[in-house]
């Protein structure tokens, strides 16, 4: 049955292409027949593809289909091929069940949107690539399916496009992340020319035959290789589109934006990981960057008004501990933040979207409040995931994930108690600044009035992924916990089992105690300084420096201002300055000199026989005079 | 002979549509389309019979044999390649004036199929003076295509696109005229046979200035920086049917021009010219790409896009390798295609705004939905997605100019990132945005939807299944690498 991999992506790119060249004739339930039944099926093949891959593991624990060939030139074969191996197997569950929810939440929530075929469209087409992404057996098809990705990212942020805010937010995200993805694509010619091929698992065996760790060439691919996913995953200093990316459709965000391609980085990091071993400073900079955005987006996810922008921060943050766990090493660990990210993130993203619908689309929390009474699906659900997210002990899935991270970072050489004490401090804001969305948006005064109601679509995902995000951490726990890996032992084949130190250790169980506090103590000071005493925090933020830095937090650290000035002006001051291309003017003189020197000699032929007289004079006059000099 | 009816053909469809106007409005587009398909039929007649090997099918006749003159033409597998795309881009151009042209009907298809034929003349001439022929022979109805039905400032247009080419073709007549003496000095016999001269070069002093001469003639067709300054000016103010047709097929004479004869004839002079000309080529993809963004008028727009894809293309046939060729054979068919389909989608928004100043335009997605998804798909091949050919293209091309010159290979790859912001500009300040006013226009009709589409499943088939078209390409391709091409074929350096 595995033969049936190629179904995965193929239908919804089949859905898309119906949606497409319908071209907006179909009905609003045949479009979302189309739209959410192609993803449907997708996720019933995948899970018969699983069943068959679990039931009977192909050799070497990887099962490879070539569609066709797609360049053949001399040594330089790729072909259109998928591979599943347990990564993108876990990969391929998570996208498409996910992906399916969160159609099937929008085909409720985009039914008033007179672009619902367009809508659909999209976001199967995004489907079909994030599928080629995660399926792909070669670096170049990879890429077809990250550009993909990265094109229906941009459709859809953009997809009201009347608003040209909305258009400028969906091409910041392109174009920033299309600079990452050039270092990627110069990374795979790199890799191509070094090594000879560019299937995944052939590439991986040569390198790590041809180079040794620490050798310069294996620095260079990884670290091309990187800049491609600090593009996609919007990790420092890349990482100012996806807080704009929020113009788009709020289950768009719960997709595209926080559960499946910003993660793609991680997933592309976790597929190439023999070379990141192979360069360890590189990979020590995966572990750096990471913990600098998570601390940096966190700082901003605690100032921001906007709900959605909360959650994107927050986004932007979470991916950082995921980095943190591939820069240390700890590579399940990584994936497994991924998992439960994607389950709690889209429910945030969903639950805030089912807020904001109800309340006349409005995104600031500080006209929300006191909603939990009039919306207790969306204040039960939000609740769930925000427990996730702050990673509460043992209730929530985001604990068992992070609880690993955190406990890698510390145990990962001389930088890791430095790498460990940003995830820590993050922990505490995280939960910090998720409650203080709760406290503020569900609890205190109410500022509106709620309308209407929800139906099924909308209720049953948020109610399926708030079950994952409390208790889809269980596949894998501490050994006080019961000590389940059935995740680290799924993935073992494909990625390295994380060396910690030995279970049970003083040290390690004093830093999961210390991690399991802070989330608590997070929560608490978030009740005591947003719901028991706002005074407080009121006082505290009026104050001239603190109105500052809230500022300079609030404006993402100013990397927009920085960029602004260094590269964008300089690039359309330029631009403009040379719109009438210089090059042409040159040939524009040209012209006019002909013209010109025309014009003059032109003056000469006048017909009057003093002025031809005259010059034959002076004509003469010169010639002797040239003679007797010379 | 069959090969010179390739020429006859749309020649003779266009003396007949002149006149055939007298029967009829449309009489003339009918004939030009049934010549072209005469033509598409004979074509793949000749290739289903051809003969194997690197030449599919020849013609040698004598013309001026005291001169050494004589008719030879030879079809190989970028000659056919770039011939389907003529003749395709032909038959669209005939489709897409339908409404567009009303005046002069008849003189304006003869326009239109003489330059067809010139240009698959062009790629079929391997007699120096004979290709020198059609090359003027393609020049002179194309200036009457602008400047007759072309836009607002269509004779400077036309006289500036006739001065440029003119002039550098004069060049290359010195050039061809050079190289035949000096293959009489070195031989003694005088001839303009192509695979006569092939050594020639080698053994001439002042063969790098024979090269040059050849070099700047196919440059400013192709055009490559600094010598582009016609371009923008010639598709802005040609009809769409000539913008299609420059864009589409004139520009790749150029290129075509020095894969067959500036890298073949001169090997060395070539390979020593090789750094500077990538040189050119990598300005000219960030030089371009940069002024596209900064147009106001959608035509200009495109056309500076072609500048910056033409750098890719001159890139890659200096760096020569083999994955770099057929780069810029894929990049050549699918910037036929997809400039194509830009300059086509903007002639049809002009022909319903009257404008194509994009000051004034925005929220076209609103009432025109079918044309602007076509136009967003085409800027969105035209940055390069995969999936869709120019990715195949400028994939191949970096990929094949790696080894050959690393630096100017990344300066060239920068043009990934800046192709990403003209064509997104261009979607959001003409297609996206609010509507500027209630007036209702037409979608697609139903001879421009299937244009569009044959374009976009073009661009598609090219960006999901090129092999053919490597198969096809690959025996041509192999008997032009130069020298330099040797050491740069990629090994596979498996441990």
């Amino acid at each position: 049955m595995l033969w049936l991999l190629w179904l995965v992506p193929a239908l919804p790119l089949a859905g898309f292409a119906i949606l497409f060249l319908t071209a907006g004739r179909l009905k609003k339930p045949a479009v979302a027949a189309i739209g959410v039944g192609s993803t449907g099926l997708s996720v019933v093949f995948a899970f018969i593809v699983t069943g068959a891959f679990l039931a009977a593991p192909p050799a070497g624990h990887a099962y490879h289909e070539v569609l066709w060939r797609w360049i053949a030139i001399g040594h330089f074969t790729p072909n259109v091929a998928l591979r599943l191996d347990p990564l993108s197997l876990i990969m391929m569950l998570v996208v498409t069940f996910v992906g399916f929810l969160i159609h099937l939440y929008s085909a409720e929530f985009m039914e008033a949107d007179e672009g619902y075929s367009r809508y659909f469209a999209w976001l199967n087409l995004f489907m079909a690539a994030m599928l080629v992404l995660v399926l792909a057996a070669n670096l170049l098809l990879l890429y077809a399916g990250w550009e993909g990705v990265g094109l229906c990212s941009y459709l859809l942020i953009g997809f009201w496009y009347r608003d040209p805010a909305n258009g400028r937010a969906a091409r910041k995200a392109f174009i920033v992340t299309r600079i990452g993805d050039t270092a990627f694509i110069l990374g795979i010619i790199y890799l191509f020319l070094s090594l000879g091929t560019l299937d995944i698992a052939a590439l991986m065996d040569r390198a790590r035959q041809a180079w040794p760790v620490g050798s310069g060439m294996a620095d260079l691919a990884a670290a091309l290789l990187l800049g491609g996913a600090l593009g996609k995953s919007a990790q420092l200093p890349l990482q100012t589109w996806l807080p704009d990316a929020m113009a788009g459709p709020t289950p768009v965000s719960a997709l595209i934006h926080a559960a499946t391609m910003v993660t793609a980085g991680v997933y592309l990091i976790a597929r190439t990981h023999v070379l990141f071993m192979l360069a360890p400073p590189v990979q020590l900079a995966v572990a750096a960057v990471g913990a600098a955005t998570l601390l940096l987006a966190a700082f901003s996810a605690l100032n921001q008004h906007d709900l959605k922008r909360i959650i994107a921060y927050s986004t932007i943050s979470q991916i950082g501990y995921m980095f943190l766990a591939l820069g240390v090493g700890a590579w399940t660990a990584a994936i497994f933040h991924f998992m439960t990210h994607a389950f709690f993130k889209s429910l945030l993203f969903l639950a805030a979207g089912a807020v904001m619908m109800r309340i006349g689309d409005e995104h600031d929390i500080f006209r929300m409040g006191g909603l939990w009474r009039r919306l207790p699906v969306a204040f039960l659900t939000f609740l769930a995931g925000a427990v996730s997210l702050s990673a509460l002990p043992i209730i929530s899935a985001g604990f068992y994930s992070k609880d690993i991270i955190l406990l890698a970072a510390w145990q990962s050489g001389p930088s890791g108690p430095g790498l460990w004490a940003a995830g820590f401090v993050a922990a505490f804001l995280t939960a910090l600044y998720i409650f203080r969305a709760v406290f503020i948006v569900f609890f205190g005064p109410m500022h509106t009035t709620p309308t209407s109601r929800y139906g099924w679509r909308i209720v049953v995902p948020l109610s399926i992924l708030s079950v994952l995000a409390l208790v889809g951490g269980l596949v894998e726990t501490p050994a006080w916990l019961g000590g389940i890996a059935a995740f680290s032992n799924l993935l073992a084949p494909a990625l390295p089992a994380y060396r910690g130190m030995a279970a049970g250790s003083a040290a390690q169980a004093t830093v999961m105690a210390v991690d399991a506090f802070i989330a608590v103590f997070g929560v608490t000071i978030a009740y005591f300084a947003f719901l028991r005493r706002p005074a407080l925090v009121t006082r505290l933020v009026t104050a001239p420096a603190a109105r500052a830095l809230s500022r300079f937090w609030l404006a993402g650290w100013g990397f927009d201002w920085l960029y602004d000035r260094v590269l964008v002006r300089p690039f359309v001051g330029l631009a403009r300055l040379n719109r009438g291309d210089v090059i042409d003017a040159f040939y524009s003189g040209v012209a006019f000199a002909n013209c010109a020197a025309n014009k003059l000699l032109s003056e000469t032929v006048n017909g009057r026989l003093r002025w031809y007289s005259a010059w034959l004079a002076a004509g003469s006059l010169a010639a002797i005079a040239i003679m007797m000099f010379a | 002979m069959l090969l010179a009816w390739l020429i006859f053909i749309p020649a003779l469809g266009g003396f007949l549509a002149w006149p055939g106007e007298r029967l009829g409005r449309d009489m003339p587009r009918w004939i030009a389309l049934a010549a072209l398909a005469a033509e598409l039929a004979l074509l793949i007649a000749i290739w289903a019979g051809g003969q194997g090997g690197t030449w599919l099918a020849e013609t040698d006749r004598p013309w001026i044999p005291q001169l050494g003159i004589a008719f030879r033409l030879d079809l190989d597998g970028l000659s056919l390649v770039l011939i389907l795309l003529t003749i395709g881009l032909g038959i669209l151009a005939v489709a897409v004036s339908w409404n567009e042209i009303t005046e002069r009907v008849g003189f304006f298809h003869l326009n239109l199929l003489l330059t067809l034929a010139g240009v698959i003349g062009v790629f079929l001439a391997l007699d120096l003076f004979l290709f020198f022929f059609l090359w003027e022979v393609m020049l002179v109805p194309m200036y009457f295509i602008i400047a007759v039905w072309g836009h607002e400032r269509r004779v400077y247009a036309a006289i500036k696109f006739f001065i440029f080419t003119q002039g550098s073709g004069l060049l290359m007549l010195v050039a061809i005229l050079a190289l035949a003496f000096a293959h009489r000095a070195a031989s003694g016999t005088f001839t303009f046979d192509y695979f006569a001269l092939l050594g020639t070069a080698r053994h001439s002093a002042i063969g790098f200035w024979i090269m040059l001469g050849f070099f700047i003639a196919f440059a400013v067709k192709l055009p490559a920086f600094p010598l582009h300054s016609w371009l923008p000016d010639a598709h802005t103010e040609a009809p769409t049917a000539g913008s299609v047709i420059l864009a589409g097929v004139l520009l790749k004479t150029g290129a075509y021009g020095m894969l067959r004869f500036v890298l073949p004839l001169f090997p060395e002079a070539a390979a020593q010219f090789a750094p500077l000309a990538m040189l050119l080529g990598a300005i000219g993809v960030l030089y371009g790409a940069v002024l596209a963004f900064a147009q106001d008028d959608m035509k200009r727009l495109v056309a500076y896009s072609s500048v910056s894809h033409m750098g890719f293309v001159l890139l890659g046939i200096f760096a020569g390798t083999a994955l770099a060729l057929q780069g810029v054979v894929v990049e050549m068919i699918a910037h036929g295609i997809s400039t194509g389909a830009l300059f086509i989608v903007v002639g049809l928004l002009q022909d319903r705004l009257h404008t194509r100043d994009m000051r004034l335009l925005g929220g076209l997605f609103a009432k025109v939905p079918m044309l602007s998804a076509a136009g967003m798909v085409f800027a969105i091949a035209s940055l390069g997605l995969p999936g869709l050919g120019n990715f195949v293209g400028e994939f191949l091309i970096l990929l094949g100019s790696w080894e050959v010159n690393l630096p100017l290979t990344i300066v060239a790859a920068l043009g990934l990132i800046t192709a990403v912001i003209y064509a997104l500009v261009f979607v959001q300040r003409a297609l996206h945005g609010e509507p500027r006013d209630a007036a209702i226009l037409p979608d697609l009709g139903r001879r421009e939807t299937a244009v569009i589409a044959v374009l976009m499943a073009a661009i598609l088939w090219l960006g999901v299944y090129p092999q053919p078209l490597f198969d096809t390409a690959a025996p041509g391709l192999a008997d032009l690498r130069h020298p330099q091409a040797v050491h740069a074929a990629p090994a596979a350096r498996a441990p």
